[in-house]
This record gives structure tokens, C-alpha cells and sequence, in this order.
């Protein structure tokens, strides 16, 4: 089967088939990056723009590693160098960037649902890097390729996502991946950061840290954020920590084999004990390595090229 | 002042519980028994076979942003659609650039009427100083100035003690307060309704409970006063029940749906279109079975609009930056036709009594009628032409309207407002 999409917008959108060619593309891609040149001339000529209107490090980083070693030309703006901070519109920016002669846009946006409106409008690519609590569906691409690496396939096997779910992209994404996938998805966290509505996207919700954590096989930690303080979603940090933090002994609740994923950025102490974050269940590091792979697969793919043809381009 | 003979309508006028096919005349502005034989002769005639005569219809909530936002909307174009969806008298909220919140202003907005609007166009003025909720405005003067009820609308007055105080102030001169109830404290952010939608498309949630706790602090406080409070724009299922039983005692409040909250739901934001943004949000399935039911029973007495423009720039944004609210005066006939008469069989003289006499009683209006004698403000619609909507072209200044390009069933022919000819054939006159 071809691949025909243009744009990256969200997993929700993607079949199982479409998650399958990207994981496989991104596996050829993952044995350049282990080459002494880690460099293909698949996107030699085109130049995409890194459009980031949230602070970002690990996926702008990412993003613009993946193009180079595409061979592509990059081009990052940040929010506070664009002109949004004049008052221009995203629209107007984003056609700029367009007749500037951007081949592809690479959109982090607070706001959901912004990449989906780029589209509209413009006649190029549109990659979601990142849209408000909505998705962020190269995380949850990379997310599900570091888990079958470790597991093989995820059919059936249990996977829990802990910490603020209501807030985070990074969840929706996989949620929508692992169920594509088959995964047995539970959501901890509490009440108030995991609502049971997520239970129509036909994962589990629970409170309960033992029950949840009890023979999982992977373990996705999300970061908490202060500010959800203020706002009541929690009574404090310390609190969160004592109720829903990984600890060693959580962790030997734990399927023995068991995984620790974290997107980052971390927050030492609070959603994770430090030793667990080093330790080696964690993965976190591998997840990092693996987005490269994974959005050079993104870029390629949506840039017109095919799954079977990554390696014969390849030098 | 022109007569006119309207020939062969099916006229009905709730107000005299009238649905028969017949004759209409209009001499010197009002509705008349009958013509003289050589008053016949010299009559316009109109065949109204195959349409429906009834009193032209009342919006008791419209935005037509003059003073100050006259980019969107002006009294001159936010009348002309009003005129074109065959209303004759509608009622503007406070919320202009300044706000309505003094004589003043009620007097600019007056003159701009007389000058410019080809229906009837009645001011509303604030409850509060600057609509901030924090002092009450000068309600008397604005009472004396011509406002027909006093609002905060979408700044809900969020202390319970001002708002005690407003409606004590405001029943010494029979005024309405119109009430946008929305709990500020539960909403920060909130761009749709909470629920599995909202956590699907990433969206911060503006819950039912939010319109819940204020619809029944007004009817808490309308039963301790005494005073008349109108509820703008239900869209909550558990409100319509906090109605439906206050009502029971006798609360003297009354309630208004709009024609987006019987038509639509959450699911239309899938692809974050802004033309579905609005507040308060479009809700589930669920609220939008119980407002329909609410209709039914009487617990909601009105539709009204809640027509709000906002320009092409304004809402091609990001969801969450772009402004709430959408037209509604060229399309809420056919829409709301097409859900409570055809999806949901009303009878079609209980649909605009909802449109007509109600909202008229609500508000002590003297129009609502085709009775001898009354004003002769009147709607000519054909229940079964289907058409295509193109929100561009339009009367209001603004396109924002998710029925843009959509076929409606039912269309407003000819509109006269006093007996004269506003609406007809598509022109305004």
C-alpha cells in the first residue's frame, strides 16, 4: 500500500497499517543513524521550517536533527523571534513562511487544532509537532516504536500512562497509537487530571496507583506541572509525590520485564525518583534517540516519499 | 402610507389562536377588519398563496455592535438582517464599545435607530457600571432613556449580593433582567463544552455546572425579589430542569434557546471551525434533546438568536483565539422550522408563538399580533422553498455563520414593519 498522506496532524487520523509503514521506515532510517556517515540525500533541495510557537527543546532539537540527516535545508523560528509577537496572525505568518518558499512547516503550537487550520490554507506539508492538549503525534509514534523494540508486539499486554493526562498531548497521542496497536491502556492519575470522558477512547481510568501498576509491562510517566496547582488540580506537589510518584517499591508492583518512559522533561523527585529515571528499566534515553528515527520517517514519508524506497535512496 | 390586500394566506396568529386561510389588510400602518370597495380597487394586491402569514417576528437578543465595534455590525445592516429573516422588533445587548451602561449612550444608540434601522430596534442597557459587576449602572435613568430590560450579557454578575440588589432596584420600574449565566470561576479558558469532545480535541471544557449554579441562583433570587429574570441562551439539560421546577412554585423567570442549541452539538467542533464557537458552547446530544423538551412543555417560553457578528478576520484564527458567537437572524427561521416543526413535529402555530406574541409578552411589547389595529408589522414566508444560504451575500456585515452554503427548507418573502413594505424579493426597500 502507498503512502499518501501529506500531512502529520494526529494519530486519531492514521490507520494501523499507516502507524506500521512509518514504524518500518523508521527502523531503515534507525540503521543510518548507525552509520560513521549519518546522512541520506533524501530531501536534498527542499527546506522545511521548524515553526515553533511553544518552548521546546528535545522536539525542535529532534526535528531539525531529522531533517538534516535528510539532507534537508532547516530553518527554525521560535515564538519570540516571530512576528506573532507584533500581533500577526498565524495565518499570515504561516503564508509568509509559505512564499518564502518552505517546502514544509513544522507547527508547536499552544493552541489545539492549529496545525488542522494551516492546512486549509496552505498548499505544503503540515507537521504536527505539538498542538495545545490536543496531540503530538510523533511522540506518540517514537513512544510506541521504543515500546515495540523492547516488547515486540503490543497486543494484549498492559500499558499504564501515570500523572497529568487531562493537560498532555503526549497522552492523547499514545492512546491513540497503543489502542490502534491493541495495547491494554490504563490511565492513573488523579481524579481530576484523568476524567473518566478519556474512557470513550477505550482505555481504562484509574486511581488506584497498585491495581493499575500491578503486571504492567510498560509504564508511561507524564511530567506534572506546577502551575496545575494553583489551579486545584492538586493539593501539591508533595502530595502528588507521596500518592502518585515512582518509587522503587511502585516499581516492583511492576511486571519484573517492565519498561519506564518518560517524554521529558523530567521533574526529578516528583512524578519519578531519580534512581528509576537512571535505572535499567528506564528507557528514557532510547525514546529520545528513537524520535530522530522516527520523524526522519515522518518527513520523508510526507515529503512524497515511499516506505519500500527508503534504502535504495540511501548512500 | 400605502394599503395593501394579502391575498390567500394561511394566516396565523397565536396571539388569537387564528390559522385559517384568508385575507389580509393593512391601512395607515395597522392591520384593518376589512376595505372599502374603492380602498379593494386601489389596494396593493399581494398573492400570498402557498405562504404564511404571521406577526413579524421578535429577537429579544441581538448584537449589532453600535456604538463602537461598527466593523462587525451596524444598527443599519444588523436591521436589514433582521428585516430579511422576517423579523420586524429585536432587542440589542449592552456589551457596545462603550458599553450601554448610561443615558447617554441609550440616547446615541435611539438616534442611530431613527436613522438607520428599517425594523424596530430596542436598546437593553447594563446592569452594572462599565458591565464589570461591581456597581450598579444608573438603571432608573436608562429606564427613563428607553431600554426595555438591563443585562450584563456575557459578563454574568457573578456576586450574589449585587445581584440581589439589581433585581430589587430594577422591579421598582418593571424592568426584566436578561441574564448570560456562566460561573466565571469554573470557565477560565474554556473555549466548548466539557466532556468527551473537549478531551478528544484537546479543548479546555466549559461544564454544564457552570450555567447550573447561576441558573438556579437566579431563580433563587427571582423567587426572593420577586423580580423578573430572563435566562438568555439555555443550553444546559440539568438547567432546563432547574426551570421547569422553580416554575412549578411560580418563580417568575422565563427562559430563552437559541436556534444553534436545538440544531447542533459538540460533534460539529471536530475540525475546530470557529463558525461553532460561541458561548455558551453547543452542548450534547443529550441538552439538546432535553432545550427541545423544554420547548415543548413551556419551560423554555422563546427562541431568540443571540445574533453576534464578528468579521471573517476576527474568527479565521486558532480555536482558542478566535471570538464566540455566530449570526442568526437570516437563518433561525429555517432552522428552527426544520428542527421543532419537521424533525420534531411541533404544530407550526405553537413555533411562532415562540418567535412572536411570547417573546412580546416577555417584554411587554405591544406587537406580536395581526389583530385589527395593531401595528402591522408582518412576515410572508414559504414554509417549503428550500434555498441555499450564502452568508456573504447577506445583509449583515459580517459571514460568521455555520450555515453558510447550506440548504435551508422555508424562506421569508416579504416582511412589512408598520405597514410598510422592508423585506421583499430578496431587496430590503
Amino acid at each position: 500500500m502507498p503512502w499518501t498522506r501529506r500531512h502529520l496532524l494526529t494519530i486519531e487520523e492514521l490507520s494501523l497499517a499507516e502507524i506500521g509503514q512509518i514504524h518500518a521506515t523508521a527502523t531503515a532510517f534507525k540503521k543510518i543513524l548507525g552509520r560513521s556517515v549519518k546522512k541520506v540525500p533524501a530531501l536534498r533541495g527542499k527546506t522545511i521550517v521548524n515553526l515553533f510557537l511553544e518552548p521546546s527543546t528535545r522536539t525542535r532539537m529532534a526535528f531539525d536533527m531529522a531533517a538534516k540527516r535528510l539532507s534537508a535545508d532547516v530553518i527554525s523560528l521560535d515564538g519570540a523571534s516571530s512576528s506573532t509577537t507584533k500581533g500577526e496572525t498565524l495565518r499570515d505568518t504561516a503564508e509568509n513562511i509559505r512564499a518564502l518558499g518552505a517546502d514544509m512547516i513544522i507547527l508547536r503550537h499552544a493552541a489545539a487544532g492549529s496545525p488542522l487550520y494551516l492546512t486549509r490554507f496552505l498548499d505544503i506539508p503540515v507537521i504536527n509537532a505539538g498542538d495545545g492538549a490536543h496531540e503530538h503525534p510523533t511522540q506518540g509514534l517514537l513512544d510506541t516504536f521504543t515500546m515495540l523494540e523492547h516488547l515486540g508486539s503490543l497486543k494484549g499486554r498492559k500499558v499504564v500512562i501515570l500523572g497529568d493526562i487531562l493537560f498532555s498531548r503526549v497522552a492523547r497521542s499514545n492512546i491513540h497509537a497503543l489502542t490502534k496497536l491493541g495495547a491494554a491502556v490504563t490511565l492513573v492519575g488523579p481524579s481530576t487530571l484523568v476524567p473518566h470522558w478519556f474512557t470513550d477512547l477505550g482505555v481504562k481510568v484509574s486511581h488506584d496507583l497498585r491495581s493499575a501498576l500491578a503486571d504492567a509491562e510498560v509504564v508511561m510517566l507524564l511530567r506534572i506541572q506546577h502551575e496545575r496547582q494553583s489551579s486545584g488540580h492538586f493539593p501539591s506537589l508533595g502530595e502528588y509525590t507521596s500518592m502518585f510518584g515512582l518509587n522503587k517499591t511502585r516499581a516492583s508492583w511492576l511486571n519484573p520485564k517492565a519498561i519506564i518512559m518518560h517524554p521529558g522533561p523530567i521533574n526529578r523527585g516528583v512524578e519519578i525518583d531519580s534512581e528509576l529515571a537512571d535505572g535499567d528499566r528506564s528507557v528514557i534515553l532510547e525514546q529520545v534517540t528513537n524520535g530522530i528515527a522516527v520523524r526522519m520517517a515522518v518527513l520523508y514519508l510526507c515529503s512524497g516519499g515511499q516506505p519500500e524506497s527508503v534504502m535504495p535512496t540511501t548512500v | 402610507m400605502s394599503t395593501f390586500w394579502i391575498q390567500n394566506a394561511r394566516i396565523i396568529d397565536p396571539a388569537v389562536k387564528r390559522d385559517a386561510i384568508g385575507d389580509l389588510y393593512i391601512s395607515g400602518g395597522k392591520f384593518v377588519a376589512s376595505l372599502s370597495v374603492s380602498a379593494k380597487k386601489s389596494a396593493k394586491k399581494i398573492d400570498a398563496t402557498g405562504l404564511i402569514a404571521c406577526p413579524g417576528l421578535i429577537d429579544v437578543h441581538v448584537h449589532f455592535r453600535e456604538p463602537g465595534q461598527t466593523h462587525k455590525e451596524t444598527i443599519a445592516t444588523g436591521s436589514r438582517a433582521a428585516a430579511a429573516g422576517g423579523f420586524t422588533t429585536v432587542v440589542c445587548m449592552p456589551n457596545t464599545a462603550p458599553v450601554a451602561d448610561n443615558a447617554g449612550t441609550i440616547q446615541l444608540i435611539n438616534d442611530s435607530v431613527r436613522r438607520d434601522a428599517v425594523v424596530r430596534v430596542l436598546p437593553t442597557g447594563c446592569i452594572t457600571v462599565g458591565m464589570k459587576g461591581a456597581a450598579l449602572a444608573p438603571i432608573g435613568s436608562l429606564k427613563r432613556a428607553g431600554v426595555v430590560a438591563i443585562t450584563d450579557d456575557g459578563d454574568c454578575v457573578q456576586s450574589n449580593e449585587l445581584m440581589r440588589r439589581a433585581c430589587e432596584y430594577a422591579k421598582m420600574f418593571d424592568l426584566p433582567i436578561m441574564d448570560h449565566c456562566q460561573d466565571h470561576s469554573m470557565t477560565v479558558g474554556a473555549v466548548m463544552n466539557e466532556g468527551v469532545m473537549s478531551t478528544r480535541l484537546g479543548l479546555r471544557g466549559w461544564p454544564n455546572a457552570a450555567e447550573d449554579l447561576i441558573v438556579a441562583r437566579n431563580a433563587i433570587l427571582s423567587e426572593h425579589t420577586g423580580a423578573h429574570i430572563h435566562l438568555q441562551h439555555i443550553s444546559s439539560r440539568h438547567s432546563v430542569d432547574i426551570i421547569r421546577r422553580a416554575k412549578a412554585r411560580g418563580v417568575k423567570i422565563t427562559a430563552e434557546a437559541t436556534p444553534h442549541h436545538i440544531a447542533l452539538t459538540d460533534e460539529s467542533l471536530a475540525t475546530y471551525d470557529t463558525h461553532f464557537k460561541m458561548n455558551p458552547p453547543l452542548r450534547t446530544e443529550e441538552d439538546r434533546r432535553a432545550i427541545i423538551a423544554g420547548l415543548r412543555d413551556g419551560t423554555i417560553d422563546i427562541i431568540a438568536t443571540d445574533h453576534a457578528p464578528h468579521t471573517d478576520y476576527e474568527k479565521d484564527k486558532e480555536f482558542d483565539f478566535a471570538p464566540n458567537g455566530i449570526l442568526g437572524l437570516e437563518t433561525a427561521l429555517p432552522v428552527t422550522l426544520g428542527v421543532l416543526v419537521r424533525q420534531e413535529k411541533f404544530k407550526l402555530p405553537f413555533v411562532i408563538d415562540l418567535m412572536t406574541r411570547r417573546p412580546a409578552r416577555l417584554l411587554g411589547l405591544p406587537a406580536g399580533t395581526l389583530n385589527v389595529d395593531a401595528a402591522a408589522d408582518l412576515c410572508l414566508f414559504n414554509p417549503d422553498e428550500d434555498w441555499t444560504y450564502d452568508a456573504k451575500a447577506g445583509f449583515s456585515k459580517s459571514s460568521n455563520s455555520p450555515w453558510h452554503g447550506a440548504t435551508l427548507t422555508g424562506r421569508v418573502k416579504t416582511t412589512f414593519v408598520a405597514g410598510k413594505i422592508v423585506f421583499t424579493q430578496g431587496k430590503i426597500l
